[in-house]
C-alpha cells in the first residue's frame, strides 16, 4: 500500500524570515530507509532557525516527534505552527529527561573494562568465590538431606516412593538402550585397537585382562557417568528450574512440603541406586562387544574368553566399579539439583544453570575418578 | 477504507469438535471490539487466529485488507508490523530487561540509531505512566500491574494500528484493572488505534467497549453496542449481562452522564 512520503517543503520570506512546512506521514512506518540521512537534513535545517510549520502534516508519532525534537536540540523552536494534538505528541517528547540522565553509571563499567591488569585477577578470583559459594550450597543441601533421612527414619510413611520409583524408571529403565550400544561400541573400538598391539607382541590372550580391568572399573562407570549427566542430570536441573520459574516449587512450600525431602532426596537415592545397575549393565555390554571383536579380529574362542576373565580380573574390581557407579550416581543428582534450585526465573538463567550443570557435574566426577583411582591403586590388581 | 479486521467464514475444528462455524466480523478503523462469550466458546481462538497465531480450518482473516496467513513472508511481516497485541500474562522476554522488551521490536526494525531508540523506549515508558528508573528491571521484579504495564509498551513500541488485548485486565485487582482500563482508553483517543480484546470483565468492556461481540452457539449471534446488547433475548446474554450487578456497571459506564 502506498503511503504518503514525508516531505519537507523550504520557503524564504520577503524578510528574509525561513518559513520550514513539514507535510505527509510522519510515523515510524513511513519514515525513509537511512534515518540518519533524514535526521541531519532536519539538522541542518533547524541551525537556520526557520519557522516550523506542522499544520500539514497528516499523521505524527512518537517516532516523528523524537526525531523532530532531536534535531531541535531538546528544546522548543522558537517558532512552530502546530495543532494542539501535534503539541501533545511533541510534549511527551518534551518531557523525556535530558540523555545525561540515562547514561548514569555506564562510564564506570568502562574504566573496569579498560584496567587489564586487573582484569585476570577479577575474573579468577570471580570464579573462585563462586566456586566456593557452591560448594558450600552443595555441602548445606546434603546436609539438608541426612537432616531429611533421619525425618523419613522416624516418619516411614512420608517416603517419596512415587517420586522415587519415578526416577529409576526415567532414568535407569529408559537409559538401558543407549547406554548398551554406547558400551558396546568402545568395547568393540578398545578390544580392536588393542589386538593390534598385541598381536606384535603375540600377547594376544591379555586381551582378556586387558579389556576386563580398564572396563569394568574405570570405562564403564565413567561413561555411564557422562551418559547420565547428559540424560539425567541436565533433565533433572531443567525440571526442578522450571518448576521455579512457574512457582510450583513456592507451591510445595505453602503445602508445607520439603522441597528437598519430595524433590531432591528422591532423586539423589534413585540415582544412587540406578547407575551402580546402569554400570554393571554397561561394562557387560562393553565385555561382550571387545569378545566379538577379539573373536573377528584374532580368533579368540568366545568360551575361552568367559572362562578366563574371572581368573584374571579379580572380584575387587567389580565392586569398585559398583561402587564408583553409587558414587558417581549421587553427585551427579546431587549437583543436578543444587543448580536446578539455583534457577531464577528467567529463560536465560535456565539455561546458563542447565549447562553449568551438566559441565560441573562431568567435570567432578572425573575428579572424583582420579582421586578414586590413587585410592584404591593397590586394591583389585592382579598379582 | 477497507476495515482494519475482516473476518470470512472462519471454521475452527479441533478434531471433531466444531469451535466457530462460519464467523463474519468487520472491524472499522477506530472501534474498540470486545469479544465476549461463555468458557470454551473459542474466544481466545478466534483471537488467535486474528493475528496468525493458528490457522482456521476454512475461511479467511485479513488485516487492513491483507491476508495475515499472505504466503509471501514479507506481506506477512508487514501486516505483523502494524498491530501490537498484549497477551495474557504479558509474555515480557524474562531474560531482558524492561528496556530491551520494548526497544527489541525497535531494534527488529533496523531502521533507527541506539539514541532515538532509546528516547522512543522512555516515551513508551512515559505513555504506560512507568518511570526512566523502571527501565532497568527485569520482569521477575515486577508486580503484576507493572508487567501489564510494560507489555503494554512493548505492544505500542511500533505505533500499531490494531491492539489485540488478550484479557487485559485478568489477574489485576479490581483499582488497578481500572487504572489499566482507563490508561488504554487515553492511550486510545490520543493515538487513534483500533482496539480488539477479548475479557471476561464487565467493567472493563463497559469502560472501554464501543461494540460488543458475542460468541455463543459456534458464531457471532450479535455484534452491536454495549447498550443495544442488553436488548438481545438470547440465554447466555441474560445469564452475562443481566445479572443485577452487571445492569447496574453497565448502567454506569455506558450512559453517556456518567462520562462528566
Amino acid at each position: 500500500m502506498a503511503r504518503p512520503a514525508l516531505a519537507i517543503d523550504e520557503r524564504v520570506g520577503k524578510d528574509g524570515q525561513r518559513e520550514l512546512r513539514l507535510s505527509g506521514d510522519w510515523t515510524l512506518t513511513a519514515l525513509p530507509a537511512p534515518v540518519a540521512a533524514l535526521q541531519a537534513t532536519l539538522r541542518e535545517h533547524a541551525a537556520r532557525r526557520p519557522v516550523w510549520d506542522l499544520t500539514d502534516v497528516a499523521r505524527l508519532d512518537s517516532a516523528g516527534a523524537v526525531l523532530l525534537w532531536q534535531a531541535w536540540g531538546r528544546r522548543w523552536p522558537e517558532a512552530l505552527t502546530a495543532t494542539a494534538e501535534q503539541r501533545a505528541i511533541l510534549e511527551r517528547a518534551a518531557a523525556l529527561p535530558p540523555s545525561a540522565e540515562f547514561s548514569r553509571g555506564r562510564g564506570t563499567r568502562a574504566q573496569q573494562r579498560l584496567d587489564w591488569l586487573s582484569w585476570p585477577l577479577i575474573v579468577v578470583g570471580t570464579l573462585l568465590f563462586k566456586a566456593v559459594r557452591n560448594l558450600r550450597e552443595v555441602v548445606t543441601l546434603i546436609g539438608q538431606l541426612v537432616l531429611d533421612l533421619g525425618y523419613l527414619f522416624a516418619h516411614p510413611r512420608d517416603i517419596p516412593w512415587r517420586e522415587f520409583s519415578a526416577t529409576l524408571y526415567k532414568s535407569g529403565a529408559l537409559a538401558l538402550p543407549v547406554t548398551a550400544l554406547v558400551g558396546f561400541l568402545i568395547g568393540i573400538v578398545l578390544s580392536y585397537l588393542s589386538s593390534l598391539q598385541l598381536k606384535t607382541f603375540g600377547a594376544d590372550i591379555y586381551i582378556v585382562n586387558l579389556l576386563g580391568i580398564s572396563i569394568i572399573r574405570e570405562l564403564g562407570p565413567v561413561i555411564v557417568a557422562v551418559l547420565v549427566a547428559g540424560r539425567s542430570g541436565s533433565a533433572m536441573t531443567a525440571q526442578i528450574g522450571v518448576m521455579r520459574v512457574t512457582e510450583e516449587i513456592d507451591a510445595l512450600a505453602t503445602m508445607g512440603i520439603s522441597r528437598t525431602l519430595r524433590l531432591v532426596l528422591p532423586k539423589v537415592l534413585a540415582l544412587a541406586v540406578t547407575m551402580p545397575l546402569l554400570v554393571v549393565w554397561c561394562a557387560a555390554a562393553g565385555i561382550i562387544g571387545g569378545m566379538v571383536s577379539a573373536n573377528v579380529e584374532m580368533g579368540l574362542a568366545y568360551g575361552f574368553f568367559i572362562d578366563t576373565l574371572p581368573r584374571v580380573v579379580p572380584v575387587a574390581n567389580v565392586w569398585i566399579g559398583i561402587g564408583k557407579g553409587f558414587l558417581f550416581g549421587f553427585l551427579i543428582a546431587l549437583i543436578a539439583c543444587h543448580f536446578g534450585l539455583k534457577v531464577r526465573p528467567n529463560t536465560e538463567s535456565l539455561s546458563a544453570r542447565t549447562t553449568s550443570s551438566v559441565v560441573t557435574a562431568i567435570t567432578v566426577v572425573i575428579i572424583v575418578d582420579a582421586i578414586f583411582a590413587v585410592l584404591t591403586r593397590g586394591v583389585g590388581m592382579p598379582v | 477504507m477497507t476495515p482494519v479486521i475482516q473476518l470470512r467464514g472462519i471454521v475452527t475444528r479441533f478434531g471433531r469438535t466444531v469451535i466457530h462455524d462460519g464467523i463474519d466480523l468487520d472491524v472499522e478503523s477506530g472501534q474498540i471490539l470486545c469479544l465476549v462469550g461463555g468458557s470454551g466458546s473459542g474466544k481466545t481462538t478466534l483471537l488467535r487466529e486474528i493475528v496468525g497465531l493458528l490457522e482456521p480450518s476454512a475461511g479467511e482473516v485479513r488485516l487492513f485488507g491483507e491476508r495475515v496467513l499472505d504466503p509471501d513472508p514479507r506481506v506477512r511481516r508487514d501486516v505483523r508490523r502494524r498491530f501490537g497485541m498484549l497477551f495474557q500474562h504479558g509474555a515480557l522476554f524474562s531474560a531482558l530487561s524492561v528496556f530491551d522488551n520494548i526497544a527489541f521490536p525497535l531494534r527488529e526494525l533496523r531502521l533507527l540509531d541506539e539514541d532515538t531508540i532509546r528516547d522512543l523506549v522512555y516515551m513508551k515508558l512515559a505513555m504506560v505512566e512507568l518511570g526512566p528508573d523502571h527501565a532497568r528491571l527485569m520482569p521477575a521484579e515486577l508486580s503484576g500491574g507493572m508487567v501489564k504495564r510494560v507489555a503494554l509498551a512493548r505492544a505500542l513500541s511500533l505505533e500499531p494500528e490494531l491492539l489485540v488485548l488478550d484479557e487485559p485486565t485478568a489477574g489485576l485487582d479490581p483499582d488497578l484493572a481500572d487504572n489499566f482500563v482507563h490508561l488504554i482508553g487515553t492511550l486510545q483517543r490520543q493515538l487513534g488505534f483500533s482496539v480488539v480484546m477479548v475479557t471476561h470483565d464487565l467493567d472493563t468492556l463497559a469502560g472501554l467497549a464501543t461494540r460488543v461481540a458475542v460468541l455463543a452457539e459456534r458464531r457471532i449471534i450479535v455484534c452491536c453496542s454495549p447498550a443495544e446488547v442488553l436488548n438481545v433475548d438470547h440465554p447466555f446474554i441474560h445469564s452475562f449481562f443481566c445479572s443485577e450487578h452487571a445492569r447496574a456497571v453497565m448502567k454506569r459506564k455506558t450512559s453517556p452522564s456518567a462520562d462528566q
